[in-house]
């Protein structure tokens, strides 16, 4: 390693401060080896310089830069501003939206290296994640969610100003309590046009006189199912139920919302839906960030662009976003995305320039396979941390982690180590992690099964119990209470034991005042 | 890439999300402002600090599943020890094996954060519903200041208006129809194209119409004195914005804590009150036993002494303190007395003499408040205390004089009320 004094000409910048140019020009470095080295393919950047203050502003309101009106982020904010004057946790370095242009807001107080690593880590990592992620891709809208955001808000106050503050705040204090099942999960499938209907259609028939055998109709068929279930199939068929998105089913089917109210669901819908992705990708999405910024900050010390000095300052500030406490350790609260994600990069880089004996079995795919990048490149596209983790978490790393899985059963009286990191544990510690990263399974499973409509329009869910976890009892009352508001009649949740398929719990709620 | 400056962006963009949860959380946060502020010493009454609150009307919930019970897989980092097949012991709390387990610091049940100066001072004002009638009656010695009022068509030249000025001008010249320069210099421009044979047409008419124009733009100023309009400055009489406030209390043996605790928060409504009003607010603290002497606020509150009541020395006090350092002249300034209502007999007199003669005419506003114990009444009625029936004497309808009695810590703030409010139906009276 060349040692690289302050009084180097290559040197993209000295000292501590810094400006409009130097950030130009610590761009322009960093943009060289992210799309030449790294062959990154990114979103337009739009680098915005903000204070402490708007630092503040900007976390409250989910790092999006508008957002309608409501108390609860007056709360975080009001919670985040004592924490952070009181000096128990510092702000971000930055905020970055996955938006296009790609916003990407920076402190006023960093200094150069941090702005400059913030740059690697938020302009090219995040945003290449944004940009090439299946789930983002599939789910978001980078070009249009300023301008939805713009028209949520919009529509927020109009409302407000037509409705009055208090009742727009019912509706959106309901909407929020629902926003975690008012999510599409799943790319919904599309009605046929008449073309493919009437296709398929020949299809089936030809497909039936090829297969006819007239012996089949000697066959004794069950009996056909009664005319009651008949009809409670076909009502639920016309409802779509069962139905997972409840602020969807609510827009779309509750009997007494107006339709300003109907809009705003359906606007605390769409935001959600837009954040899901990042829920579901929370530790690749860092991973690749920290390891884009890395590499980076790496190459440009070895290019001698940043001096000894302002390395030793990144490396300082590197690992204490990638430190893992145990979990014996006061600091512990659960593992950490960075760390985790940016150890499986390393790792990946690794197996395919160096692997191990061990690494060909596990991995064969990439174990000796030299180019890293173009691999890494087609995990940040095609996996989220679910998947990632059960394809990609090798031996050497739950080793070096020392990971271990503890198993919790109520009817017992004591904790279980089941698995540990050795031979017999590795796939199912892998497993076991990967489903710590579902987020579907991480949420409850819940539906709407049926609605009585002959009946006192009773609004019926099923929650679907899983390892015996029923839901929190304090924070489903509330919920409840809201869903029946939105709905105007009455609600029962049914928690119903997956293996057994006994009711464990029933919550029910009625209406308060109508909404209307 | 670009990079935009945000920094001279307006900042506060939660501030109207950060009213609405203080509005939602309301109850509580009142209840908290009024806890924390009874632990505080008066000048720091109105300053913002951090409050607790139940997080409970504050909670947002969602379905999300319990943090106990059923069967669960924890992957944790950093096994030192663990071989497959170990158990650990459940810890106390909870089935969360370190993972969920509670983190240090306020849990689910309490919500902190800080409040500014303004929002809390707003929350205690609040709590009072201190009438903005009150504020207006108090008056102030007025200094005269000077402040924009419109335009006026004189004035001295330092103070010409040249936007509104330029405004009558060029409304004057499209009514009078002033030809333009461009118009003139068509019309030029024209004449001397037939001169020089590039064109044909009248000349005559021409140079007549354009002899007219310049003629009419030579009659028509550009700018007429009549346009001209100055900053009208007007001078308006400001309150003085010094008060002093005098708090009188009786720290006789008779006086218990919670005469004193009654004392203590009137005495702070009373500072806000003024503080809200005047931009400098001194107060000065007189205790008396059988003789009087300026303390400062912790001997004040907190120290006892033994001896008997003559009210009247502290009232002397009060006199030479004015005398000495704040001349009714400029100074604004409030009495307010908190006693158990005892006095020597002999004192009775002299004490109506010198509130009557000397006291009351220097003072803007002089409160005396009767603190009782924290019993009901007394069977058969209540008799009126010596110093009650002093006071009494001197009470008419034009004395600056306002007395009420307080027994409980209830009644601080109506009472407070009550006594802006009496002077404010005696001023409409009048």
């Amino acid at each position: 390693m060349t040692l690289v004094t302050e009084s180097d000409p290559r040197l993209l910048f000295t000292g501590a401060d810094w400006n409009f140019d130097t950030i130009r020009r610590v761009y322009d470095a960093c943009e060289e080896i992210a799309l030449k080295e790294l062959k990154l393919d990114v979103y337009r950047n739009q680098i915005e310089v903000i204070t402490a203050e708007q630092m503040l502003d900007a976390y409250s309101s989910g790092g999006m830069p508008l957002f309608y009106k409501h108390w609860s982020f007056g709360k975080h904010f009001a919670r985040d501003e004592a924490m952070y004057r009181k000096g128990y946790t510092g702000l971000a370095y930055e905020i970055v939206i996955n938006s296009d242009p790609c916003v990407v807001y920076i402190m006023e107080e960093n200094t150069i290296t941090m702005q400059t690593l913030v740059i690697a880590h938020a302009g090219f990592g995040h945003n290449h994640f944004f940009k090439n992620n299946y789930v983002f891709k599939q789910w978001t809208d980078a070009s249009g969610i300023i301008d939805y955001l713009d028209f949520a808000k919009t529509f927020v106050a109009q409302c407000e100003d037509r409705y009055g503050i208090a009742s727009v705040e019912r509706v959106l204090d309901a909407a929020h309590a629902l926003q975690s099942h008012g999510i599409h999960r799943f790319p919904r499938k599309r009605m046929p046009d008449l073309r493919t209907e009437q296709k398929r259609a020949e299809e089936r028939r030809a497909h039936g006189e090829a297969i006819f055998n007239d012996l089949w109709r000697t066959v004794p068929t069950k009996k056909g199912k009664s005319k009651d279930t008949a009809d409670q199939d076909a009502r639920r068929a016309l409802l779509g139920l069962p139905e997972e998105n409840i602020l969807y089913f609510l827009e779309k089917t509750a009997p007494r919302l107006a339709p300003w109210q109907r809009e705003i669901l359906r606007i605390v819908r769409h935001i959600a839906q837009y954040f899901y992705p990042q829920r579901q990708t929370k530790m690749m999405n860092e991973g690749c960030a920290t390891w884009v910024h890395h590499r980076i900050m790496t190459r440009l010390h070895e290019q001698g662009r940043i001096s000894d000095g302002s390395f030793l300052e990144f490396l300082h500030s590197h690992t204490g976003v990638v430190f893992q406490p145990h979990f014996d350790d006061r600091r512990y609260s659960g593992i950490n995305p960075y760390a985790l994600g940016y150890a499986m990069m390393s790792d990946i880089e690794r197996i395919c320039l160096n692997p191990t004996e061990e690494d060909r079995v596990w991995m064969p795919d990439i174990a000796g396979q030299k180019d890293p990048y173009a691999v890494l490149r087609d995990v940040w596209a095609n996996y989220r941390d679910e998947s990632f983790v059960s394809q990609y978490l090798s031996p050497a790393l739950i080793r070096s982690f020392g990971l271990f899985n503890v198993h919790d059963d109520e009817d017992e009286v004591d904790l279980n180590v089941n698995h540990i990191h050795n031979e017999r544990g590795y796939r199912e510690i892998r497993r076991a992690l990967s489903r710590h990263y579902d987020v579907a399974r991480r949420d409850p499973d819940i539906q709407i099964a049926d609605v009585d409509l002959a009946g006192d329009r009773r609004l019926i869910l099923h929650h679907r119990v899983v390892d015996g976890i029923v839901l929190d009892d304090e924070d489903t009352d509330r919920v409840l209470q809201h869903l029946a508001d939105l709905w105007g009649y009455d609600v029962s949740l049914r928690e119903i034991d997956d293996e057994s398929g006994d009711m464990k719990n029933e919550f029910t709620a009625r209406p308060r005042a109508s909404f209307g | 890439m670009t990079i935009i400056d945000r920094r001279l962006n307006p900042g506060g963009k939660s501030l109207a999300n950060r009213q609405r949860f203080i509005r939602r959380a309301k109850a509580q946060v009142k209840r908290a402002v009024r806890e924390a502020s009874a632990g505080r010493s008066i000048k720091d009454i109105d300053r913002g600090g951090e409050v607790t609150i139940p997080s409970d009307g504050v909670r947002e919930p969602t379905l999300r599943r319990s943090s106990e019970g059923g069967v669960r897989d924890y992957v944790l980092p950093g096994n030192k020890e663990y071989v497959e097949g170990d158990s650990i012991q459940r810890p106390p709390r909870g089935g969360g094996a370190g993972s969920e387990g509670a983190e240090d610091g306020g849990g689910e049940d309490e919500f902190r954060f800080a409040l500014s100066d303004e929002e809390f001072l707003d929350l205690f004002l609040e709590d009072l519903e201190l009438p903005d009638l009150a504020k207006r009656q108090l008056k102030g010695v007025g200094v005269p200041q000077w402040r924009r009022a419109g335009y006026s068509s004189s004035g001295s030249p330092s103070n010409i208006s040249l936007t509104r000025t330029m405004r009558n001008s060029l409304s004057r010249r499209v009514a009078l129809r002033r030809p333009k320069p461009e118009e003139l210099e068509a019309l030029r421009v024209q004449i001397a194209a037939i001169e020089a044979g590039e064109k044909s047409g009248d000349i005559a008419a021409l140079r007549e119409q354009l002899s007219l124009l310049e003629k009419r733009s030579k009659r028509i100023p550009f700018i007429d004195p009549i346009d001209v309009r100055y900053r009208r400055l007007e001078s308006t009489p400001k309150p003085v914005a010094q008060a002093v406030m005098f708090c009188l209390m009786d720290v006789s043996g008779s006086m218990t804590e919670h005469m004193k605790d009654l004392a203590k928060r009137f005495y702070a409504l009373l500072y806000l009150f003024l503080k809200r009003r005047y931009k400098h607010v001194e107060v000065v603290f007189i205790r008396h036993t059988h003789e009087a002497e300026e303390v400062d606020e912790q001997t004040f509150f907190y120290s006892r002494e033994t001896g008997g009541t003559v009210v009247s020395t502290a009232l002397e006090e009060m006199a030479h303190i004015v005398e000495e350092r704040f001349k009714p002249s400029e100074w604004n300034i409030y009495g307010a007395q908190a006693s158990d209502g005892d006095n020597a007999p002999s004192d009775n007199a002299k004490t109506a003499a010198l509130l009557q003669n000397v006291v009351l005419p220097m003072c803007q506003y002089y409160a005396y408040l009767e603190v009782g114990a924290d019993d009901d009444t007394p069977p058969g009625g209540e008799r009126p205390t010596t110093l009650w029936r002093t006071y009494a004497v001197v009470n008419g309808p034009d004395s600056p004089i306002a007395m009420r009695k307080v027994r409980h810590r209830r009644d601080i703030f109506p009472v407070f009320r009550e006594l802006f409010q009496k002077k404010a139906d005696q001023l409409a009276e009048a």
